[in-house]
């Protein structure tokens, strides 16, 4: 495997390039991609290392996106760190009962206890008007980076610079730390949970709280992806936690490839680039990109790094 | 008072009727095919678009009013053959999977049909014209009920017992119940899986579409109401219990039912309320009211 530190290696030049050379607006598409890129890094410990496929984690990158709206706009926090922090914490302290719960069940059962939660809260977002804003959501202002307040940089400076250098390092601080954790001990552990619980526990591995432990740093992650999804859109509203978005970033994992570390790194790449090619010509990008999910599913479960491995889906597929 | 209870006992009630259907759907096919069919809201949405196609032609031909309900249930149940080709097309080849994949799989077809349908009947609500009150209103102690809702109550009965009649009194049903029971002991029986896996999931389809049909004089067809009802429909069966009938339907009477309560007393509960049960449930019966299957 040495086309991995090269395309790696090119994919950093590329990214830390990129506003220099490339029309804002890519830059400008950049963002999301590297908020879902934080966001999926994380589901991916839950649904690649340990089998658990959630269809609510929209709830967690709700958690974040609205932690950031209520401190800028309401509590005068305009601090990313702090925002950061705290989505972090709240995401955290919301999935360690959710997913004490969730993880005694695996397979459809997670899957629909997880949903469950996910609309939970987005029926709260929605109907708790005074406290969320209700479908119109709640404004995100313009955080400040690193004490740098930046209110006198227009919009587009601050997005395609600053703000895009910071995405840059929080998602290399991301993957840097998910690299760590699932070549720790702790990782193997999750992927013995996944591949043979009876064994696991033989081993003396508790298999509830592995699965919890996933359970809650994913949502971290997604929580500060969530957060970092806000400032570029400038507003957050509850569609960013309906069931809907859970199963889209299902989606991208799998489009990238589950069974590789960075594979859903890639899948956000693609998604959003290919959606945002998509809709440039025709709106109904749902159509198209159903269609490629059904493919994925049924010739390419490996995803597109599973296609670059050329492994035969025999050897990605879980029984 | 009473009035006005019942109007929101029967409005919940009619609501329920609705769900049932496409929950029965949901149920048929998870007992066989043991999949979680996220796309049978979408199949509701296409059922309703389809039906109020139906009933716009039917009067636009100059079809009496009073026999609109022919056309509509009828457009209901036939566009339920969407279900061979997706089974064929597409299920057939993931029944070897992961469940997460076939998950996955009903998770695209709800992507496609919800923009087939915008493709095909725009993005605006899409109605009949007034034919809800067609057959008129009668007062029930002292509610004014449109006659329509009893007919759609009443057809859901029907069909509830119909497909209880189906599941024990005939060989399909008997073949169904022994498909899911033990699919290889049922194969090894002489049982094509493949024509009953057709079937039944045509069957939960057309559920589907129909309760889609029913629904569409009293409310407008809109893009979005497949992935709305989807997430109520689980509602349903998580607390009835995935794969049971019956299930399906004190499930549907309860969330249906709960649903209009709450509107009507405090709206902001509305769903929130009925997604506490079903954690509920999850956690503290996750097998549901009716289900076999532990965890």
């Amino acid at each position: 495997m040495r086309r991995g530190p090269v395309a790696l290696g090119l994919a950093a030049v590329t990214i830390l390039a990129l506003p220099l050379v490339a029309p804002v607006y890519h830059v400008l598409l950049m963002l999301p991609f590297m908020a879902y890129a934080v966001i999926l890094l994380g589901l991916n410990l839950l649904f690649g290392y340990t089998g658990l496929v959630s269809f609510g984690h929209a709830l967690f990158m709700g958690i974040g996106a609205y932690t950031g709206a209520v401190l800028t706009t309401h509590l005068g926090v305009r601090s990313l760190e702090l925002i950061l922090l705290a989505s972090a914490v709240l995401g955290a302290l919301v999935a360690a009962p959710v997913g004490a719960l969730c993880v005694r069940y695996v397979k459809i059962y997670f899957g629909m206890l997880t949903l469950a939660f996910g609309m939970l809260f987005y029926t709260f977002l929605l109907k708790f008007y005074r406290l969320t804003g209700g479908d119109e959501g709640i404004r995100v202002l313009r955080p400040s980076l690193l004490g740098f307040d930046l209110a006198a940089v227009s919009k587009t400076d601050y997005l395609a610079g600053a703000y895009y250098y910071y995405s840059v390092a929080v998602l290399v601080l991301a993957a840097l730390l998910m690299w760590r954790i699932v070549h720790s001990p702790f990782g193997l552990c999750l992927r013995t949970v996944r591949d043979n619980p009876a064994k696991a526990e033989a081993l003396g591995i508790s298999i509830v709280r592995s699965r919890w432990y996933a359970f809650v740093i994913s949502a971290v992650y997604a929580a500060v992806g969530g957060a970092l999804l806000g400032p570029p859109i400038g507003n957050v509203d509850p569609t960013l936690a309906y069931w809907t978005h859970s199963g889209n970033i299902v989606f991208m994992t799998l489009l990238g490839g589950f069974a590789s570390f960075f594979g859903p790194v890639l899948g956000a790449f693609v998604f959003i680039f290919l959606q945002d090619t998509v809709m440039s010509v025709v709106p109904y990008w749902r159509l198209i990109f159903g269609a490629i999910l059904a493919f994925l599913v049924i010739f390419a479960p490996g995803g597109l790094m599973g296609l670059f491995a050329g492994r035969r889906p025999g050897e990605v597929s879980r029984a | 008072m009473t009035a006005n209870l019942i109007n929101i006992l029967l409005g919940g009630v009619f609501h329920a009727a609705i769900l049932f259907l496409v929950a029965a759907g949901l149920q048929v096919v998870f007992g066989v095919q043991r999949i979680f069919n996220l796309a049978c809201g979408s199949f509701y949405a296409l059922g309703a678009y389809v039906g109020a196609s139906a009933v716009n032609a039917f009067t636009g031909a100059g079809g009496p009013p009073a026999l609109f309900i022919v056309p509509l249930a009828l457009a209901g149940l036939l566009v339920g053959v969407v279900g061979v080709v997706v089974e064929r097309g597409l299920l057939a080849f993931v029944y070897d999977r992961d469940e997460t994949f076939q998950l996955l799989l009903t998770f695209a077809l709800v992507l496609m049909l919800e923009d087939i349908v915008r493709l095909t009947w725009g993005t605006a609500p899409y109605s009949t014209s007034a034919l809800y009150l067609a057959y008129g209103q009668v007062n029930l102690l002292g509610a004014t009920v449109p006659v329509y809702n009893l007919i759609v109550i009443g057809a859901s009965l029907a069909i509830a017992l119909g497909i209880g009649w189906l599941l024990t009194r005939t060989v399909f049903g008997r073949i169904i119940r022994a498909a899911a029971d033990n699919r290889e002991m049922a194969e090894a029986l002489g049982v094509d899986m493949r024509r009953v896996y057709a079937k039944v999931f045509t069957l939960g389809t057309a559920l589907g579409t129909l309760g889609g049909a029913l629904v569409i004089p009293a409310t407008a067809a809109m893009s979005e109401m497949g992935i709305e009802l989807i997430v109520e429909a689980f509602a349903v069966v998580v607390i009835g219990g995935l794969g049971s009938m019956r299930g399906a339907f004190v499930g549907a009477l309860v969330v249906g039912v709960f649903r209009a309560v709450a509107i009507a007393v405090y709206p902001e509960l509305e769903m929130l309320m009925i997604y506490l049960v079903v954690i509920a449930v999850l956690v503290l019966r996750p097998r549901g009211l009716f289900g076999r299957v532990a965890v």
